[in-house]
């Protein structure tokens, strides 16, 4: 389409610009949050997340050592350090000794201190105090400097919410636990489906349309309408709240839309292959594993990643078949909400527990956004 | 047991009891009940085969049946019931219903729900389009895409994480740390707004991030319709000498309508049962209500489920035209 004739430059620098522009609203958000779990609390609560990504300029009230420091050589009194001590580094640009006149001095000159005396710095900090009388007085004086500071970044937040083991709040148990909810979750309604849809896809029997117009009708259905009757049923067989009831419930949710993609694909196979196969005395039973299944890859990835987002992703379900008054088999989304009730200023915390989260199936998307794709394609009812 | 082997186990048995179902009742009918040899031979081959789709389609069917179809009656019979002490049940009537509409916080719910049904399907499907649009004309319209359809991968509660960050707000001495507050301070405003409780506006706050997760989905759907639009049409166009705004909106829109209209129901849907979003940003304070995270409040914070199955069956009756049509259309198309 880049040829079309009629096409001028001008036009193709406004879509340029405001695709650019799209792109940039729709990854702005998620940045922010990536960006600031990588910040301490103190950054993260004193600029904004864009601003850490260039060197930012501060004014800082720093000190020169106490008089205990000090060292008499030729008569003088010498203190002599680095204004940053304990502290980061950065890069002097100007500095002053008065609060009123804070960018008197250039790195490297010499300042005349109002109790007789004088200091100079250096733009990494240095500096040297010189006084012909002996200082006293337990704290130093004040320097004021304006620095630049380099971008900073640290990988601490995520040290504790993942790997310490005292911090109750972390996410490694609640990783574990959606990992738990989420495998099993997505491999069983995959195989009760593609038996399903083979049936539907390729046998011939009488209520075959019906159960079709069955099986779009529940794609619909909210699960809300779900969730009591359910819980009664569960509650009745004896499982209570539990990772079976949860694995049982998203297995059954799950299954409409995998008994439509995969129908809908299967329909697509060629049929002479199955009826060839049919003819040489195949049954129905290796027709589908030893035909129908291995053809139908694309389909099952699809239904495969759906599934997965889904029931890693997924509060409500969770909410109501799993996490019980004991809070150990608690899910990484419902831990989050509870950290923005509990921790709600702490962003350090939050970024980084919501990032654990968003991390697994962001890889997913990225490494199999053709298949999901191609699933979305099949999967909206047209 | 540890719950990981716990889940081991069931993948194994899960996985390992459907094949083998499969496989031992495919046997037994083959070989036991009707052997496809003998006299009968033929007459069983025709018997097995009228049986085995059962076979295939039977713990499916009773899986969705006990579900999804079962808990739509259910719930029907508990909204019209009321619970009473050791767990004995009382019909009704309509009482659930009225004590539901007596509540203000209801009509706050259905209000908010109204508005986000118009709202999100409507700026998802432009937005999507725009960037289909936009990306099948430019190079690096891949990259494009990938950025705009990654929100459908983040879970809501991690959306509703990010979002609280965009929004956030600090004293006015402070610096902004909220990129919104931090824009609006700016472009000139005097003070730094807390988003999320402004009553009514707040609500589109919380749309906006439906918004940017539907978008991608919206975007690759509608691509997709847009290169299946024939070359010819748009080159006639061309010759008859259309601008780009005319090619577009009277030659390409009309022809991908159909596309557009499964876009909107699709999103339709998930915006009825929003949930997570509200649950997390607002928790329905600040009249911020939507009907799933009313539902959610009666049936187990008030553990009203009367009330709370009235409120489950409003957004059934929402789904319900949807419902039709889709089952309408896919019977039109399986003839």
């Amino acid at each position: 389409m880049d040829n079309i004739a009629g096409q001028k430059s001008s036009l193709v620098w406004a879509v340029n610009l405001s695709l650019v522009a799209l792109v940039l609203l729709w990854l702005f958000p998620t940045a922010g949050l990536l960006v600031s779990s990588f910040r301490t609390s103190d950054q993260i609560a004193t600029s904004g997340w864009w601003k850490s990504l260039v060197a930012s300029e501060q004014n800082l009230t720093l000190r020169t050592a106490p008089s205990a420091d000090q060292v008499e050589l030729d008569g003088k009194f010498v203190i002599e350090g680095n204004l940053f001590e304990g502290k980061k580094a950065s890069d002097i640009s100007v500095w002053g000794i008065s609060s009123k006149a804070i960018a008197d001095f250039k790195p490297g000159e010499t300042a005349q201190l109002k109790k007789g005396g004088q200091v100079t710095v250096l733009v990494n900090g240095d500096y040297k105090l010189e006084h012909t009388e002996a200082l006293t007085g337990k704290r130093g004086s004040r320097i004021f400097v304006t620095a630049t500071r380099a971008p900073e970044f640290t990988i601490r937040n995520y040290q504790n919410v993942l790997f310490d083991e005292n911090n109750r709040e972390g996410m490694s148990k609640a990783f574990f636990n959606t990992l738990t909810v989420t495998i099993p979750a997505t491999i069983i309604p995959i195989m009760l489906a593609a038996f399903a849809a083979y049936a539907l896809a390729w046998m011939d029997f009488p209520g075959r349309a019906l159960l079709i117009a069955f099986v779009v009708a529940l794609l619909v259905v909210p699960l809300q309408l779900a969730l009591i009757p359910l819980l009664k049923f569960h509650n009745q067989i004896g499982i209570g709240k539990g990772y079976i009831g949860v694995w049982l419930a998203h297995t059954g949710f799950g299954l409409p839309l995998a008994i439509y993609l995969l129908r809908n694909y299967m329909v697509g196979l060629p049929r002479d292959i199955i009826e060839n196969a049919r003819v040489d005395g195949a049954t129905e039973f290796q027709i589908f594993t030893k035909i129908i299944l291995p053809l139908s890859f694309p389909a099952l990835a699809s239904f495969a990643i759906f599934q997965f987002l889904w029931t890693w992703n997924d509060l409500l379900v969770s909410l109501v078949f799993l996490i019980d008054s004991t809070g150990e088999t608690t899910v990484m989304t419902k831990q989050i909400v509870e950290l923005l009730g509990t921790r709600g200023g702490n962003w350090e915390i939050l970024a980084t527990s919501a990032f654990v989260s968003i991390a697994v199936p962001l890889m997913v998307f990225f490494a199999m956004q053709k298949y999901l794709v191609r699933g979305l394609l099949a999967g909206s009812v047209k | 047991m540890h719950p990981a082997l716990q889940g081991l186990l069931t993948i194994i048995i899960g996985v390992g009891g459907c094949v083998g179902y499969f496989y031992c009742s495919n046997l037994f009918l083959d070989k036991v009940l009707f052997p496809a040899s003998g006299p009968k031979a033929g007459r069983n081959i025709n018997r097995a085969n009228l049986l085995r789709p059962w076979l295939f389609l039977l713990p499916a069917l009773a899986a969705l049946g006990l579900y999804l179809a079962y808990p739509v009656f259910e719930t029907m019979r508990l909204s019209l019931t009321e619970r009473l002490p050791g767990n004995q049940s009382q019909f009704v009537g309509l009482a659930n219903y009225e004590q539901m509409m007596a509540d203000p916080k209801f009509w706050e719910a259905l209000k908010n729900n109204m508005m986000w049904l118009l709202v999100v399907p409507a700026l998802s499907t432009v937005f999507g389009l725009l960037a289909a649009q936009l990306s099948d004309r430019v190079r690096w319209g891949n990259i494009a895409k990938s950025i705009i359809f990654m929100p459908m991968a983040i879970s809501f509660v991690g959306a509703a994480v990010i979002w609280k960050l965009v929004y956030d707000t600090r004293p006015i001495e402070q610096e902004q740390i909220g990129v919104l507050n931090a824009l609006y301070l700016y472009f000139g405003g005097t003070e730094p707004n807390t988003w999320l409780t402004i009553p009514f506006w707040n609500s589109f706050f919380l749309m906006a991030v439906l918004v940017w997760i539907q978008t991608g989905f919206a975007m690759v759907i509608l691509s997709a319709a847009l290169r299946g639009i024939p070359e010819e049409t748009i080159e006639a166009a061309i010759v008859d000498g259309a601008n780009p705004l005319q090619i577009f909106f009277k030659i390409k829109v009309p022809q991908i309508m159909g596309t557009i209209v499964v876009v909107w129901t699709t999103i339709t849907i998930v915006v009825l049962k929003v949930f997570d979003i509200v649950y997390a940003m607002t928790n329905g304070q600040w009249e911020t209500q939507v009907l799933a995270n009313y539902m959610y409040d009666k049936m187990f914070r008030a553990n009203d489920w009367g009330v709370g199955s009235a409120s489950a069956m409003i957004i059934m009756l929402l789904v319900m035209p949807i419902l039709v049509w889709n089952v309408y259309n896919a019977r039109k198309e399986m003839r």
